[in-house]
């Protein structure tokens, strides 16, 4: 019978260390002169879920053909081998799935399908939101007492995140209008004005002009920062879903954004058939 | 903080209009805002918009006069006057070979003036209207280029020459491909196109400075901490850029530039040192240096104004909207379909 107690104090034990854990979180995240977290640095996400927001198993290509037995690589991703091939991953989707209208998702099996045409990335478009986040690449956050803006390595895309609302966005964006805000130690982004063009992910996931990503940066610790975006479009989904992925801090003192301007590494993709000679 | 600022001078006017002129005091001198690390504050939204050329024109002073500033202050009102007319919606099409239209009209009508922003003003340095950009050497104009920089420009001219303008999308200005603004906006050094979006971000942080430029959305991010410097081949757009502050100036000094970011003759060698001072709650005094002995036979330095700016700066999604690029490749194409002689089983 002595386990009723000694549960209890297990009970307890893990409560009072969930405190602690918390308590040590707070005090060991940097903070501005005005005790906000200091979220200046440079990020980047671990995770699969460029290649797919939802739970996947990894598979030969992002670009399948039918094969004799089963499918295999189509032709025009056939050279990439083992480096063209989708790891696997358990998505990032809270409840793993996401709540697609019937027509919307009929459009994403119909993008996965025409991936290698219809892909932003393959073009180096701008990469939209919350894809920007977890795309294979860094980012850095400029913070100071009046500015909050980030800037993206692929594709040398930016966001001018505005601390007082400029109201509603002009026109409509590849990265869309964001406006930030702190609730607690919680920096918060709405962002509106979106077009229709970017996806989510190199499984088709898609939006319409309507979407609507509200994003939480909260920060772990120093080296790490939870990232929330909850994503709105009625005419896509039938309800907000929300990803969530941990966000990671290039420690390296010497670490710097690189540079990724891949416009001109899509030229020949793009206009090599308007040249005067064709490549054969 | 520039709300701020705003609404600070919105209250001292107001006070100053009620105040009897009889016990009016002279107004509080203006003091450089600063950041929590105690260095002037350069953020917000800047351009710098002139019609003042980087070079002077021959038989000008350094300081225009008074009509000279009202002369070409009025020829450009005059143009914006022109190019801002409504366009007639029942206007032919443009003859075959263009209308003779220049510019940023293409020699079809393209743009009118709605779509351009090209500075109405000639700039104003420590209160003189200035003539040029360029003020040493003194006649503002860029000193003679190096023999050696001669050979490889002909070196160049040569490689080139075995092409046509509109064969390859290479071949095509770096601005029409979207990889970099027009002229040498994000720079350095951070010039005018004397086109349209000279504007500018800045933000401070204690490591880094960020300055981006809105066409094409590009961001230098300038380290003030110390660090190794970079490895000889890598090689960035807009260069690599180190910053300091001397005072409440910031210096910034770039090299490691990318191959094909040339500037004039200049190549990749060159080195250049810029100078950022907040001089009044309107202005940052903007000064650079070139210094590229590969190319230039003593180093150069200009100078202008950056002003602040109210308004947002908004995406430009240049790459993503490229139908130009393509159309002018598929243009010449057809064009040399149209020349070629018809075969004789046609």
């Amino acid at each position: 019978m002595s386990s009723v107690p000694s549960r209890v104090g297990l009970v307890l034990f893990f409560i009072g260390a969930g405190a602690l854990e918390a308590q040590r979180a707070s005090l060991s995240i940097p903070r501005t002169a005005r005790g906000k977290p200091d979220l200046n640095g440079i990020w980047q996400a671990m995770t699969t879920a460029n290649y797919d927001l939802e739970p996947h198993v990894a598979r030969p290509a992002l670009a399948m053909r039918p094969g004799p037995v089963v499918p295999v690589p189509a032709k025009e991703v056939l050279a990439f081998g083992a480096v063209g091939a989708v790891p696997g991953g358990l998505g990032v989707v809270v409840g793993g799935r996401i709540p697609y209208l019937p027509e919307a998702l009929a459009k994403r099996q119909e993008n996965q399908a025409n991936w290698l045409s219809r892909d932003p990335e393959i073009k180096c478009y701008l990469p939209g939101l919350p894809r920007a986040t977890y795309l294979p690449f860094p980012f850095q956050i400029f913070q100071s007492a009046s500015k909050f803006f980030i800037a993206y390595e692929f594709a040398g895309a930016v966001r001018d995140i505005y601390l007082k609302d400029p109201g509603p966005p002009q026109v409509d964006t590849w990265m869309g209008q964001s406006v930030g805000r702190w609730d607690g130690d919680t920096f918060v982004v709405e962002v509106t004005g979106f077009n229709d063009q970017s996806w989510f992910d190199r499984s088709g996931n898609h939006h319409s002009e309507f979407l609507k990503v509200v994003e939480r940066y909260t920060m772990a610790d120093r080296d790490h920062l939870w990232y929330e975006a909850t994503i709105e479009d009625p005419k896509t989904f039938s309800r907000p879903w929300t990803i969530r992925l941990p966000l990671y801090r290039h420690i390296d003192p010497d670490a710097r954004l690189g540079q990724f301007k891949c416009v001109e590494f899509v030229e020949e993709l793009l206009y090599g058939h308007l040249r005067k000679n064709p490549l054969k | 903080m520039l709300d701020r600022i705003a609404r600070l001078v919105s209250v001292a006017v107001i006070a100053a209009l009620m105040t009897p002129l009889a016990t009016a005091q002279p107004a509080k001198p203006w003091r450089v805002p600063r950041t929590a690390d105690g260095h002037p504050d350069l953020q917000g939204n800047w351009t710098n918009a002139t019609l003042t050329p980087l070079t002077r024109p021959t038989g000008q002073e350094r300081a225009l006069t008074k009509e000279q500033v009202i002369r070409v202050e009025k020829i450009r009102a005059d143009t914006i006057d022109r190019l801002s007319q409504a366009s007639d919606p029942n206007r032919p099409a443009p003859p075959k070979g263009g209308d003779g239209s220049v510019g940023a009209a293409g020699m079809v009508g393209g743009y009118n003036y709605f779509y351009i922003d090209a500075g109405d003003h000639a700039m104003v340095v420590n209160g003189e209207h200035r003539s040029s950009i360029v003020v040493d050497p003194a006649d503002g104009r860029i000193p003679p280029l190096t023999q050696e920089a001669r050979d490889r420009m002909a070196a160049n001219g040569k490689r080139m020459s075995g092409f046509g303008q509109y064969d390859n999308p290479e071949n095509r200005p770096l601005a029409e491909r979207c990889m970099l603004s027009f002229g040498s906006n994000a720079g350095p050094p951070m010039l005018p196109n004397y086109f349209y979006n000279n504007n500018y971000t800045i933000v401070q942080t204690a490591n880094d400075v960020m300055i981006m430029t809105e066409m094409v959305h590009d961001a230098r991010i300038i380290r003030l901490r110390p660090g190794p410097a970079l490895p000889e081949q890598v090689r960035l757009w807009f260069g690599d850029s180190r910053g300091r502050w001397v005072g409440d100036t910031l210096v910034i000094e770039t090299g490691n530039f990318h191959p094909d970011q040339t500037f004039g003759a200049s190549g990749e060698r060159r080195r250049v040192t810029e100078r950022l001072h907040r001089v009044d709650q309107r202005t940052i005094l903007y000064r650079f240096t070139i210094d590229d002995p590969s190319t230039f036979t003593k180093p150069w330095s200009g100078e202008l104004p950056f002003l602040t700016m109210d308004d947002l700066i908004y995406e430009y999604a240049c790459h993503e909207g490229n139908y130009a690029l393509a159309n002018v490749l598929s243009g010449a194409r057809a064009a040399e379909r149209e020349a070629a002689p018809a075969k004789p089983d046609q």
